[in-house]
């Protein structure tokens, strides 16, 4: 298209490709400077750092080191485990349910469903703290894949029903024309084409548990805690070098999740849509 | 709700189903048990909690109200605290509505490549991001030393702390929020329409204003909202980031909940939290539904 550039066109290049830069540089930044640092030689968190080392990751893998980021790491990825299955079970069959529901109590139901993404964490980590132990419950895992399960469960939810409403329902007629029951539509029709929405869904649940901090901080104790609480404890008090090695590897975990999710079921495109 | 279950059900295979008389809706009921058990009894619990005068729960009252919202200082802690919320909507929205307008323009080999750089650290720990944000911002962190490496400035910045380091370490933290939403918007968009803007002879400029920023609205106002929710509420990275000086309303919850042990006033105060954000969110949604799908000029 044969345009005249005027200085505004110039200026709009300038003005939006520089803000546009700026806002890569804040993302890439960060992440590319805690790499950076988790293999200093030094102990502190100089930029930039002092020598080449992979002396914190050793500190990091050594059992006996390093044994209670171990610990919360393990109750971290039992909690996300749990919470996720239980999540894609009530999610799945629930957006079976809904879906392709039209009443209006359909919508308000699912609206409700996806309220814990709104409702502010530690609200509810209070809610949850104050309800469990007025039940009389101590500090344990379970209460935590209780409490995960609520705040993760939006995620599967979002994805599930995404690809039940674009599910053909042609499909559905042939197969029932053709004499299939139900429960073999669900198990032969359904089920495999929202499979992928569903996985998307756990993924994003699974890293969504992995990362919550305001449940975690209000349900656990020093014998439960998961991850990120560990890490929180280890900023406030010390600064230790091992959070950047730490970091360090759930960068390449996330990096490598994410290419999985990406080559199976095609990740951040459902995240777009 | 005929659709899936019921329609099969008709030609007989619905036998269990008509057995069990179960209509497609009561699938759901497994997680509304989960709903009620797990996330209304301890919400509601919550409220009633809040009006109890003692930390003993055994006085039941308006004290706790009387005692948060008699105090002018909390009232500057909810005010910092929804401020903090705008100034970092602004932040997103500056950079990241350019970062949406650059990549609708990318080819799609590019699209991709910031697909990923855009979500990965969306997926990355908010510990992790936190963190990071303090090497970078740091006496001797990347800023400082770039910064008085060529010159600009003699003595290290004090970032840290700051309400400043806060608001750029929260831009990044929850840039993915607002940019997915604005993307997925933005890529349904018409390019035929920015064409014929052009066409008729408006400026580059103009075209943003009067014909992608109203027609991309639903997406900048949902990203907005996830924005200002999430940063209200972000305790780890305002602890950690400002530090023991700026105080928000996530930081005094916890205080009264973990370490004072003053749980009705730990409800009181979560509550004004909900409040203060599901108010705000709910009238920049009015507003949004009122002003999207609009072509004004």
């Amino acid at each position: 298209m044969a345009r005249r550039r005027s200085f505004g066109d110039i200026s709009y290049g300038f003005v939006i490709g520089g803000l546009a830069t700026l806002a890569v540089l804040i993302i890439v930044t960060p992440v590319v400077v805690v790499l950076m640092t988790s293999f200093t030689e030094g102990r502190s968190l100089k930029f930039p750092p002092t020598g080449f080392s992979f002396g914190w990751y050793e500190q990091l893998f050594d059992a006996s080191q390093s044994r209670q980021i171990h610990k919360a790491a393990l109750n971290s990825l039992e909690v996300a485990c749990f919470s996720t299955l239980f999540g894609v079970v009530l999610a799945t069959l629930a957006s079976l349910g809904l879906a392709r529901d039209r009443h209006k109590m359909a919508r308000v139901a699912d609206n409700f469903f996806m309220s814990p993404l709104v409702l502010p964490g530690i609200t509810f980590g209070l809610a949850a703290l104050v309800y469990f132990s007025t039940l009389g419950f101590r500090p344990s895992l379970d209460l935590m894949i209780a409490g995960h399960l609520i705040v993760t469960m939006p995620f599967i939810l979002r994805t599930t029903t995404a690809s039940l409403s674009q599910l053909d329902p042609a499909l559905l007629d042939s197969s029932r024309s053709l004499g299939a029951s139900w429960f073999y539509t669900l198990r032969r029709v359904i089920l495999p084409l929202i499979a992928p929405g569903i996985a998307a869904g756990a993924f994003l649940a699974f890293m969504a548990s992995i990362d919550n901090v305001p449940v975690s901080l209000f349900l656990s104790n020093a014998r439960t805690d998961t991850l990120p609480i560990r890490m929180w404890g280890m900023m406030e008090a010390t600064l230790d070098v091992r959070v950047a090695a730490v970091s360090g590897v759930l960068i390449a975990a996330a990096f490598v999740l994410m290419l999985i999710m990406e080559w199976t079921v095609g990740l951040t495109h459902r995240m777009r849509d | 709700m005929t659709m899936t279950l019921a329609a099969a059900s008709e030609t007989g295979g619905g036998s269990l189903r008509r057995y069990l008389k179960l209509d497609a809706w009561q699938l759901a009921l497994p997680l509304a048990l989960a709903f009620a058990a797990l996330f209304v009894a301890p919400l509601l619990l919550l409220v009633g909690v809040s009006f109890f005068n003692d930390d003993k729960i055994t006085q039941p009252g308006f004290g706790s109200w009387i005692k948060f919202f008699g105090d002018p200082f909390n009232y500057k802690v909810i005010g910092d605290t929804l401020l903090l919320g705008v100034k970092t909507v602004c932040t997103t929205v500056l950079i990241g509505y350019p970062l949406a307008l650059v990549y609708i323009d990318l080819p799609s080999r590019l699209q991709k490549v910031l697909i990923f750089i855009i979500v990965l650290p969306l997926l990355l720990s908010v510990v992790v991001r936190t963190f990071a944000w303090i090497v970078v911002l740091g006496r001797e962190g990347m800023v400082n030393q770039v910064l008085q490496g060529i010159g600009i400035i003699s003595e290290p910045l004090r970032l840290l702390q700051t309400e400043l380091g806060l608001v750029i370490s929260l831009t990044q933290i929850e840039m993915p929020l607002m940019l997915l939403p604005l993307i997925s918007v933005m890529s349904r968009l018409d390019p035929n329409l920015r064409d014929a803007s052009a066409a008729l002879g408006a400026s580059r400029w103009r075209t943003l204003f009067t014909v992608i920023v109203p027609l991309s609205m639903p997406g900048l106002v949902a990203g907005c909202l996830l924005v200002f929710a999430s940063s209200t509420t972000a305790f780890i990275s305002q602890t950690v980031i400002g530090g023991v000086r700026l105080i928000y309303l996530p930081l005094l919850i916890w205080q009264q909940s973990l370490v004072v042990y003053n749980w009705p006033l730990a409800a009181v105060i979560s509550l004004s939290l909900v409040v203060s954000v599901l108010s705000v969110i709910a009238a920049l949604s009015y507003m949004g539904r009122r002003s999207s799908g609009h072509l004004h000029g």
